[in-house]
């Protein structure tokens, strides 16, 4: 190389969580239910671990927090071998959602909350005040959910407190089984939302266990496929899994939806907008019409004073002129943001009618116009990555 | 556009006059009791009596029987669920857990020998007195609060265990704060059933000087005094079914909130 050398490549970040060729076998099983499990945990990531129904999900995690001992194998938390370490020391150090939520009958919401501060000694007014804040960072009112008893939650309540509860002692790695399996769509949603936006303000490590591969892609910054045994069969970004997928096992656990899986992980902001006529809607008819047709496209969209999308028209209803004291065309939706995924854009366009759908910006002026090509473009795995790890949050801002 | 009619909310929460009545129900069988007990003093003054029987049915002295009897109860009681418990406790330990049915047959034994053969196997190996007569009852009432111990640690949700362990509670801790408190309901449940059988089976201490209500019935037969043996036999019903009154309240009381009603 004869270039002069670059600036040290900064070292890789030690792994929070690290399992080196980790193996349990069951007592009185024949097929060990963790498999010579090689996996990585980096600091402040969120890494779900997918795959199907008693692949060692579960055992892979109660090995982690040394409710289970390794057969073979070491595993590591923040660089200190787990073996060394006092169980109950360390799991207080690890926050643990557990598959059947698991919350204390007898105790109320507030008490389950505050069972490791419990653990760990905390004075009661600290405790008091820490299960307030948590109950609020998951979206629960304090003063209505404290003092009931789990079996006066729905589902969905219970698995926020369970959350919670594995938070209160503000851990820095998280363990999560399935913490939101056995719940509505919607609701799964929201709470899959709202870990996002909790990761997005606190930064934990964590280890986020599910069969729900669309689950996965929506939260995971890395995502582990793994098959029988937990052997991890690709480990990768989202995008990654889906555009190249690393064996037919994977591919066929994608499922045949992985375009469409796609967009959801891609923004309209970082699309090539299509290029579609939009002019105020003072302009003279004739010069809307010129446009339209020079641009080749179906439809024109008008903006308002404000330069918001107002309506959509297209050559002939410009033709025909409209009847006095009617608007020609159809309304233009203002929902989509640059935020929106393309999943929402598709949606956007199909509803519309138009083949296009307008996006905006702050204060609902025009952003860009989204059409199918763009889309079709943007979603074509043969095309280098648009998303890139760190400017999604900065173009957010800007936008 | 015309509001649709708010949906008439319909209040179901417990009103003050429904609770009164909860407690007065509560209340209503050891007010008849204290109704019996009065009934019976007031018979047994209006009795001529002779010398034994009024021997026999001194206040004081029937008192005092019934303070022995109640001694025999709560103590032989408070040593076979401490005895009991803790060795529910170790027996539903992952390590001793094999082991709990032989726990079980063990403790059968004592309850299998008929009582009276049991009290007097005692005594012949080890004497007589008060405190042969709460050993006997505390063999003899092992098997249930053992047997509720391990029914009641052994139907704790694993889960619930494995979420208090993975958050760093130690094994004292899940103990102490997961598993008893849900097993409460059961292993009371047992206590009340030790409680019934001791309240009877302390009768019988009379036939190891243990003294008790037994020493009035056993004088009112010896002697041939149908009034004595009436005071005896019905002030032993009157203190088992108060016994077994406050052991349910204290079962309620003690039974941990959040569980179902
Ligand atoms: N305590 C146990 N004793 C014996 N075998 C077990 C035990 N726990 C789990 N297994 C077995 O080990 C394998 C892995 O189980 P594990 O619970 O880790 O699966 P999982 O991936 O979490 O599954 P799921 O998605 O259904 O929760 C399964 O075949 C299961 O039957
Ligand atoms: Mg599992």
């Amino acid at each position: 190389m004869a270039e002069t050398p670059i600036s040290p490549a900064a070292p890789p970040p030690a792994a929070a969580i690290r399992l080196e060729a980790v193996t349990k076998r069951y007592r009185g099983q024949a097929e060990p239910a963790v498999d010579a499990l090689t996996l990585e945990v980096r600091p402040r990531e969120l890494l779900v671990m997918v795959g199907p129904s008693g692949c060692g999900k579960t055992t892979t995690l109660r090995l982690i927090n040394r409710l289970l001992d390794a057969d073979e194998g070491w595993i590591t938390v923040d660089g200190e071998d787990t073996a060394s370490l006092d169980p109950d020391a360390l799991r207080t150090r690890i926050g643990y959602v557990i598959q059947q939520v698991g919350l204390f009958p007898h105790m109320t919401v507030a008490e389950n909350v505050a069972t490791v501060p419990r653990v760990l000694g905390w004075d009661r007014a600290r405790i008091a005040r820490r299960a307030e804040e948590l109950l609020e960072l998951l979206g629960l009112d304090p003063a209505d959910f404290g003092d009931r008893f789990p079996r006066e939650l729905s589902g969905g309540q219970a698995q926020r407190v369970g959350v919670a509860r594995a938070m209160a002692a503000d851990p820095p790695i998280l363990l999560m089984d399935e913490p939101f399996g056995s719940l509505d769509p919607i609701t799964r949603a929201r709470l899959q939302d709202e870990l996002l936006r909790i990761q997005g303000s606190l930064a934990k490590t964590i280890l986020l266990v599910t069969h729900d591969i669309d689950e996965a892609i929506k939260l995971g910054d890395r995502i582990a496929i793994v098959d029988r045994g937990a052997r991890a069969l690709q480990v990768a970004a989202p995008e990654r899994v889906l555009s190249d997928p690393a064996d037919d096992y994977v591919r066929e656990f994608v499922g045949s939806g992985a375009a469409l899986r796609r967009l959801g992980l891609l923004r309209v902001r970082e699309l090539e907008p299509g290029h579609w006529p939009a002019l105020p809607r003072a302009a003279e008819r004739h010069v809307v019409r010129d446009e339209l047709i020079a641009s080749g496209r179906p439809a024109a969209l008008l903006l308002d004073e404000a330069g918001r999308p107002w309506r959509w028209v297209t050559a002939r209803e410009l033709e025909r002129g409209g009847e006095p004291g009617t608007e020609p065309g159809v309304p233009a939706s203002a929902e989509l943001t640059p935020a929106a995924t393309l999943h929402e854009a598709l949606d956007a366009i199909v509803r519309g009618g138009v083949g296009a759908a307008a996006a905006v910006g702050d204060g609902g002026a025009l952003h860009a116009i989204v059409d199918l090509e763009a889309i079709m473009a943007a979603a074509d795995p043969s095309r280098p990555s648009q998303r890139t790890a760190g400017g999604e949050e900065a173009g957010l801002v800007r936008s | 556009m015309a509001a649709p009619p708010a949906p008439a909310t319909v209040e179901t929460a417990p009103t003050a006059s429904s609770g009164a009545r909860r407690v007065l129900a509560g209340l209503a069988l050891p007010i008849s009791l204290a109704i019996v007990t009065a009934l019976l003093l007031l018979w047994l003054a209006a009795q001529p009596l002779d010398s034994i029987e009024r021997r026999q049915l001194d206040l004081g002295v029937l008192a005092r029987r019934l303070v022995e009897h109640l001694e025999l109860t709560l103590l032989s009681t408070a040593i076979v669920v401490a005895l009991a418990v803790a060795l529910g406790i170790a027996l539903t330990r992952p390590r001793l857990r094999p082991l709990a049915p032989l726990g079980v047959a063990v403790a059968n034994i004592g309850q299998a020998v008929p009582s009276i053969g049991l009290l007097v196997l005692i005594a012949i190996v080890a004497g007589i007195g008060p405190d042969k007569a709460i050993l006997a009852l505390v063999a003899y009432s092992f098997l249930p609060i053992l047997r509720n111990t391990l029914v009641g640690l052994g139907g704790v949700d694993r889960s619930l265990i494995e979420a208090g362990r993975g958050m760093g509670m130690s094994v004292w801790q899940t103990l102490r704060r997961v598993e008893l408190p849900l097993a409460v309901p059961v292993i009371l449940a047992g206590v009340r059933t030790a409680l019934a059988i001791n309240v009877g089976t302390a009768t019988l201490a009379t036939f190891v000087d243990g003294g008790g209500l037994g020493d009035t019935i056993t004088a009112g037969i010896r002697l041939g005094r149908e009034t004595v043996l009436v005071a005896g036999a019905a002030l032993t019903a009157v203190l088992a079914l108060a016994l077994d009154w406050a052991a349910g309240w204290i079962e309620s009381a003690l039974r941990p909130r959040g569980l179902d009603p």
